[in-house]
């Protein structure tokens, strides 16, 4: 028989919404536990392989639901172990949204003048860096040479990557290799171990409930480190606040698995959820038409072909980024890569009548992969996912030993995502068909419904209670003490890569979960500068662990 | 060595109906040339391998797909779709083969799209066995992919995938047209986002 294991703060979930916050709560003196449901791995451990059960797949959560299928992190460090490392800022116009709920969605307390200071405690702290034409990859350079022929504008990305350690391998997806991509592992996570919080790996939280003294009580169990389906035990943690960033595919269903202890959530949880209004084409260019037309050469004789060389997306199109257009009709188109395996069957055949995903036109397509282009949009969706009763442990009912699950997420498409689709279609296909550069086809949404690689808005912050589960301070109306910092706080679609704005919120939101952290009786202060800065802990040197599965 | 032996064969024989079933089914995806005369589950309607040869049954055959345990009773349930759709197009099929093989590769793909399409009760089991025959092609996801390229995999070959250097890893040097190439928009902020 043991004594409950207790903490002064539990964070669920170790991606930009849980470094932030455990960040910053130990370095203000707090007790912190991080549980996180992936492995920890680092640099050594992230591999070159497609190979099942390599870096990739352990890393990695993918979960089909009905009409939306969302891509993940599911390791130390979460999202930004795999993702792209892109971190522009979201445009002004972003923040005065009202989507289709009538009135504005951001709480009236943000917009982007507000969320300024905080975006440059971000990029002080990853750092993110502006790129230049040097440090754009080849296919970002075909694709700001089409959008310049098209008469539209192109821009490098801002970025947190390190351009002398990074060699373009593209296989930022399976966690960079060579320490250039700036992932949680080398600030704001090593900077709250210095500072003393604990961080376990291959615990995935299912549920709250409530302690005598006010506290929660947090369950978990262990997962198995290489076969996530098997469960190795279980325990509880009793904190006096806890930070839910699970991701928001995620955070929302640890929220619904408690409310019997708990009791009734707020109306917004598990509702609104918004696929960033993700979706993706592909084209397939003809490479003497590049030569020709945009005049490009690698100096070998070869015009483009580059489809595996580079650094995930380096360069968009932010022309119609213009807050006088209309909501549903602005969207930013951004050059990507995406690896094979997790998309390339969702490709279609440009010009081929359904089923142009399968079959010998699609071998022919897959013959001529290294001249593939993809187009990633980003444009404003309706917020229409709403996540079902959730399955008996996580997320998802596990399918595969690792990545691939099926999850309570369902997202019916209204008119007005339709639209957005459509519209930034016809302007990609524009573009890349102009003067025979290329073909180009969106992927198709029959097999796994669309598909998002930046969920968003499952739980989150506002002014109304009945269109948010979140007040602007990132609290659980009616739950005092569980706060929310992740991606599932976003009121909605960004139209551009998200993750410095989660960022920026989770920063925006600590002084004020200090505040109700004090309130709790936790002996803790806010003003840590941000890590790697002088007196900051953390920095140059990435987290080091023995096992990868501490 | 070649990349055929690399893989651990499944024990079912090559004439053995669910891995003719499931065969039939991978070639259906990324269709590939037939492997000898009378080879009934590749139809051949490409000249070049497909997913069959890329290692399709191997991939299903993998535990850690978590399918494995399911393809007797999807072979089955696929010639019984095979059976149903012969009869409403007035095809033969016959106890020769197994229906679904029996079929010429118009009216496996027809079924197989009936099959993934939005609405259908069994959507989710065949998209997952389509996923993973694309995935023996696209990534050889049941090989380390240094050595499936070093025994040139005819899927990653057939994309063209660069070689990785000696130690396994891939770099690119060479990654850059290192020019402007188009103006940037004019509500830029200094730090590179949009205003």
């Amino acid at each position: 028989m043991s004594s409950v294991e207790s903490t002064d703060v539990l964070v669920v979930g170790s991606g930009f919404g849980g470094a932030i916050a455990a960040y910053y709560l130990a370095a203000g003196g707090a007790r912190v536990v991080v549980l996180e449901r992936g492995p920890w791995l680092e640099g050594k451990d992230f591999e070159h392989d497609f190979l099942l059960g390599s870096s990739y797949t352990r890393a990695f959560d993918f979960v089909v639901g009905d009409g939306m299928s969302v891509l993940g992190g599911n390791c130390v460090g979460g999202g930004s172990v795999v993702y792209f490392a892109a971190m522009p800022r979201a445009p002004r116009f972003v923040f005065e949204r009202h989507g289709s709920v009538g009135h504005r969605m951001w709480p009236s307390t943000i917009d982007r003048d507000a969320l300024d200071p905080w975006y440059d405690r971000v990029a002080e702290a990853m750092p993110v860096s502006k790129q230049g034409w040097p440090d754009v990859s080849y296919a970002g350079g075909l694709w700001a040479a089409a959008c310049h022929h098209a008469g539209r504008t192109a821009n490098p990305l801002p970025v947190a990557i390190d351009n002398d350690l990074c060699t373009n391998c593209n296989w930022m997806m399976a966690g960079c290799r060579f320490d250039a991509k700036r992932s949680l592992l080398f600030n704001y996570l090593p900077g709250a171990v210095a500072h003393g919080a604990e961080i376990r790996p291959l615990h995935e939280v299912q549920q709250l409930s409530r302690t005598a003294d006010g506290g929660y009580r947090v369950h978990y169990n262990r997962v198995d480190g290489e076969d996530y389906r098997v469960h190795t035990g279980d325990g509880t943690i009793d904190a006096k606040l806890v930070v839910l960033a699970a991701g928001a595919g995620a955070t929302p269903v640890i929220l619904q698995r408690s409310e019997p202890e708990l009791g009734a959530m707020p109306p917004a949880v598990g509702k609104y959820f918004s696929g960033n209004g993700e979706r993706l084409n592909t084209a397939v260019l003809n490479e003497d038409r590049v030569r020709d037309v945009l005049g490009l050469t690698r100096g070998d004789g070869i015009a483009y072909e580059a489809n595996q060389i580079g650094k995930g997306p380096t360069v968009a199109s932010w022309d119609r980024l213009d807050g006088t257009l209309p909501e549903f009709s602005r969207y930013s188109l951004e050059q990507l890569y995406f690896p094979p395996g997790l998309g390339t069957i969702l490709a279609q055949v440009p010009g081929l009548d359904d089923p142009a995903w399968f079959g010998p036109e699609k071998k022919e397509m897959l013959e001529r992969w290294r001249s593939w282009l993809t187009v990633f949009l980003m444009t404003e969706d309706d917020n229409e996912g709403v996540f079902g009763p959730p399955p008996p442990t996580g997320n998802a009912f596990r399918i595969s030993q690792q990545m691939l699950g099926r999850g309570p997420l369902s997202y019916e498409p209204t008119p007005n995502t339709l639209h957005g689709w459509a519209q930034a279609d016809a302007d990609v296909k524009d573009i890349l068909e102009r003067d025979g550069l290329a073909e180009v086809a969106p992927w198709t949404n029959d097999l796994v419904g669309a598909y998002t690689v930046h969920p968003l808005a499952s739980c989150r912050i506002g002014d109304d209670p009945r269109t948010s589960a979140l007040d602007d301070r990132h609290e659980l109306r009616d739950h005092a003490g569980i706060f929310v910092t992740d991606g599932s706080a976003v009121p909605g679609a960004l139209t551009v890569n998200p993750a410095m704005t989660i960022a920026a919120l989770a920063e925006r939101a600590m002084p004020g979960i200090v505040d109700a952290a004090r309130e709790r009786g936790i002996d803790v202060s806010y003003g840590a500068p941000v890590p790697g800065a002088d007196g900051g802990a953390g920095g140059s040197v990435p987290v080091t662990v023995g096992s990868g599965e501490r | 060595m070649g990349w055929e032996d690399m893989v651990v064969r499944p024990d079912a024989q090559d004439d053995d109906p669910t891995t003719m079933t499931l065969e039939a089914f991978a070639d259906t995806i990324v269709p590939g040339a037939k492997r000898r005369p009378g080879d009934t589950a590749v139809a051949g309607v490409s000249g070049s391998d497909g997913a069959v040869a890329a290692g399709a049954l191997e991939l299903l055959y993998t535990p850690a797909t978590g399918v494995t345990a399911g393809l007797a009773d999807a072979s089955r349930a696929l010639n019984e779709h095979a059976l149903a759709y012969a009869s409403e197009h007035g095809l033969a099929t016959g106890e020769a083969m197994p229906s679904f093989v029996a079929l010429p590769y118009a009216y496996r793909r027809d079924l197989v799209h009936r099959l993934t399409t939005p609405g259908h009760p069994e959507k989710d089991i065949w998209v997952s066995l389509a996923l993973f025959c694309n995935m023996a092609f696209d990534s050889a996801a049941h090989l380390p992919t240094a050595d499936a390229m070093a025994a040139r995999h005819p899927g990653l070959r057939a994309m063209g995938l660069a070689d990785p250097d000696e130690d396994g890893l891939w770099r690119f040097p060479e990654h850059t047209y290192g020019r402007e190439l188009a103006d940037v928009h004019p509500d830029t902020t200094p730090s590179g986002s949009p205003t």
